[in-house]
């Protein structure tokens, strides 16, 4: 059973519609992310569920209990910043046990839970310490263990790494789903970093112009884009536009192996296919030759931009520890006809925004 | 900076880019100040003016004389009503300012400081018109039955008169150190369990202590030293340090008792402010920093 429900949430400011008709249902314990582009109405959505803004109609149903009208301060929710919003005239500690002392609990039972809190984001050392003695990382721990002191029965996290540099964005990625995992809290978080969102979440909410796109587990949404927006906002994504023939894509002469959905003979077509799944081959020993372009190399991989006649291709290579082809070399292009996809071109969205 | 080289020859630039300020301080602060103290010790006989005797007599006269004590009394009672007055009204309205959303902020931001562009004699006349017996105020206590009430020439008078000039001078710092606040700070209280009230009392208020300290002492200091409001709205009996000084000088024409009394006035100014100041700042600097 679902015990987070939100039922046709909309939020009008103006004649502009930041969120609407948004519907989801979060089960217990689960981590969802919202992400999108800055403007997608996630954080908006965020704030909805969180009481700061109020919806301009729809439902949010927490545990069988409608609270679209409840004050922020009724609802019992654990919210964690982006600017973190510590108390900063509060130690680590008062921060920490703030939200029990709102609840009257009392003294001896709020020292243990604070430390108990502390000790789970592993901060017990820095409680007496104020805000700004404190690095970005540890700040954020703050809040995290804020927000989960008062047991709410849903985490809310407002784009949560974002001021972090990327190095401690990375291992914050792994402890804060590890705490997540071990508290069991329900969890939204909202990023517009695809990676955070791919990597910590059960699900993924692709939202875009403030309507939901996709809602599926990370490893469905990145295989199964629904949209070219989501295609190529999660993850990188190689698009082609020709003519469907045959069980194939045809563009300039050049009959391309794919999986087509919902196509028929003559239909045009995009066929969108991830650097990854693209192999290089000696030249003319593939299904497309080309002209390698420029070569990256980014530690765990290399990424390679390759000219051919349909237009630049990126192929991106594990690194293997051995130096690949270099700029100029002439190599082809292979791939199993499995990995990629062939889609209707609508007239919405053309084809034409390609890769690089 | 390592060694005597760098130190030498030594950098003048900072010197003579302090030097027009210190100089045009010297002279115009410093200066008379100096010299006020010094007669303020001087002799004075009503017959052939200032001698060159040293005496403390008016210093003594002033501090055993009733008249002066209830006058200190008064200046110093009127600058703390006014200074508290100033915090009850302009630290809400400071707050309501920062939340407020462009232009309205723009446009109050003006109607608070606009009073500052119109000279205190004319806004001070201005209050006699209101206040007087049949001024604008007592006509609507008449309408509402209330009858009249004396206003003008009254210490209620006086304070309401510096509370009008010295608002902008206290919701201004105020503002300043709401603008430095992170407004999702108050929303985090919230979500937390705090009520409204609760989260500007345990959560903002804390942060704007500063703002209200600088706030407390200018305006704490400039109502001590008010000469214009209580002069006309306290009329010729009602009178203050600063109308008393001037009394000394300009009526009696005893320039040394009229310098000590300023003296005085400026020495017990001087450790209230710093008094309260050391008190605030202490509290406030653990924990801001």
């Amino acid at each position: 059973m679902a015990f987070l429900t939100l039922e046709a949430l909309t939020r009008i400011y103006g004649d502009v519609a930041a969120v609407s008709d948004v519907n989801l249902s979060v089960a217990k314990g689960e981590f969802i992310s919202l992400l999108g582009p800055s403007g997608c109405g996630k954080t908006t959505t965020l704030q909805m569920i969180a009481g700061l803004v109020e919806p301009t109609a729809g439902r949010i149903m927490l545990n069988g209990r409608d609270i679209t009208r409840e004050k922020p301060d009724r609802r019992g929710l654990g919210i964690v910043f982006q600017s973190y919003a510590l108390f900063p005239h509060m130690t680590v500690a008062q921060n920490t046990a703030f939200g029990l002392e709102m609840r009257k609990v009392p003294r001896a039972e709020r020292e243990t839970r604070v430390s108990q809190a502390l000790a789970l984001v592993q901060l017990s050392a820095m409680a007496e310490r104020y805000p700004r003695q404190l690095s970005g990382g540890q700040r954020q721990r703050v809040a995290i263990a804020r927000a989960l002191v008062i047991d709410p029965p849903v985490l809310l996290l407002d784009e949560p790494l974002s001021n972090l540099d990327a190095k401690l964005r990375e291992e914050m990625q792994f402890e804060l789903r590890g705490i997540q995992q071990r508290v069991g809290t329900t969890t939204i978080m909202v990023t517009h970093d695809q990676g955070e969102a791919l990597s910590m979440s059960d699900r993924v909410v692709v939202m875009e112009h403030g309507r939901i796109k996709q809602v599926d587990a990370p490893y469905r949404l990145y295989e199964n884009p629904a949209t070219p927006f989501i295609s190529s906002f999660v993850g990188k994504m190689n698009r082609l536009s020709g003519i469907w023939c045959a069980g194939r894509v045809e563009i300039a002469g050049h009959v391309l192996p794919c999986a087509g959905f919902g196509l028929a003979d003559g239909d045009k077509a995009v066929l969108s296919i991830r650097p990854e799944k693209i192999a290089l081959a000696p030249f003319g020993r593939g299904q497309l030759d080309g002209r390698i372009k420029g070569r990256f190399f980014l530690g765990s991989s290399w990424f390679f931009t390759v000219e051919t006649p349909v237009g630049v291709l990126g192929v991106s290579q594990p690194n293997l520890g051995v130096e690949p082809v270099g700029e100029g070399t002439q190599v082809a292009l292979d791939w199993s006809a499995s990995s990629a996809r062939a889609e209707k071109a609508s007239a919405a969205q053309p084809a034409a925004e390609q890769l690089l | 900076m390592s060694g005597a080289r760098a130190s030498w020859p030594p950098n003048w630039t900072p010197w003579l880019l302090a030097l027009p300020g210190t100089a045009l301080f010297a002279a115009l602060v410093l200066l008379p100040l100096a010299l006020t103290f010094a007669l303020s010790f001087h002799v004075y006989d009503p017959a052939t003016g200032v001698q060159d005797q040293v005496t403390l007599a008016h210093y003594i006269a002033v501090v055993t004389d009733d008249y002066f004590l209830t006058i200190f009394w008064r200046t110093l009672r009127l600058a703390a009503l006014t200074t508290l007055i100033c915090a009850v009204i302009g630290a809400p309205e400071a707050y309501i300012l920062s939340r407020m959303r462009q232009p309205w902020r723009a446009i109050f931001l003006l109607a608070i400081i606009g009073p500052l562009l119109v000279s205190v004699v004319v806004r001070t006349f201005g209050w006699s018109m209101l206040l007087g017996p049949a001024g604008l105020i007592n006509d609507a206590f008449r309408f509402f039955g209330i009858g009249t009430v004396r206003l003008l020439y009254t210490e209620t008078a006086i304070v309401i008169g510096l509370v009008h000039v010295m608002l902008p001078f206290m919701v201004i710092p105020v503002w300043t150190s709401l603008q430095k606040l992170d407004p999702m700070v108050e929303a985090a209280a919230w979500t937390l369990g705090a009520s409204r009230f609760t989260a500007l009392r345990r959560v903002v208020m804390p942060q704007v202590t500063m703002g209200l300290l600088s706030g407390s002492l200018v305006v704490f200091g400039l109502s001590a030293s008010a000469f214009a409001m209580p002069a006309l709205l306290g009329g010729r009996r009602l009178k203050v340090a600063a109308t008393v000084v001037y009394d000394q000088y300009m009526n009696e024409l005893n320039w040394p008792l009229g310098a000590a009394i300023a003296i005085i006035v400026l020495v017990v100014n001087l450790i209230i402010m710093l008094a309260y100041h050391r008190a605030v700042e202490t509290r406030a600097r653990r924990t801001l920093g």
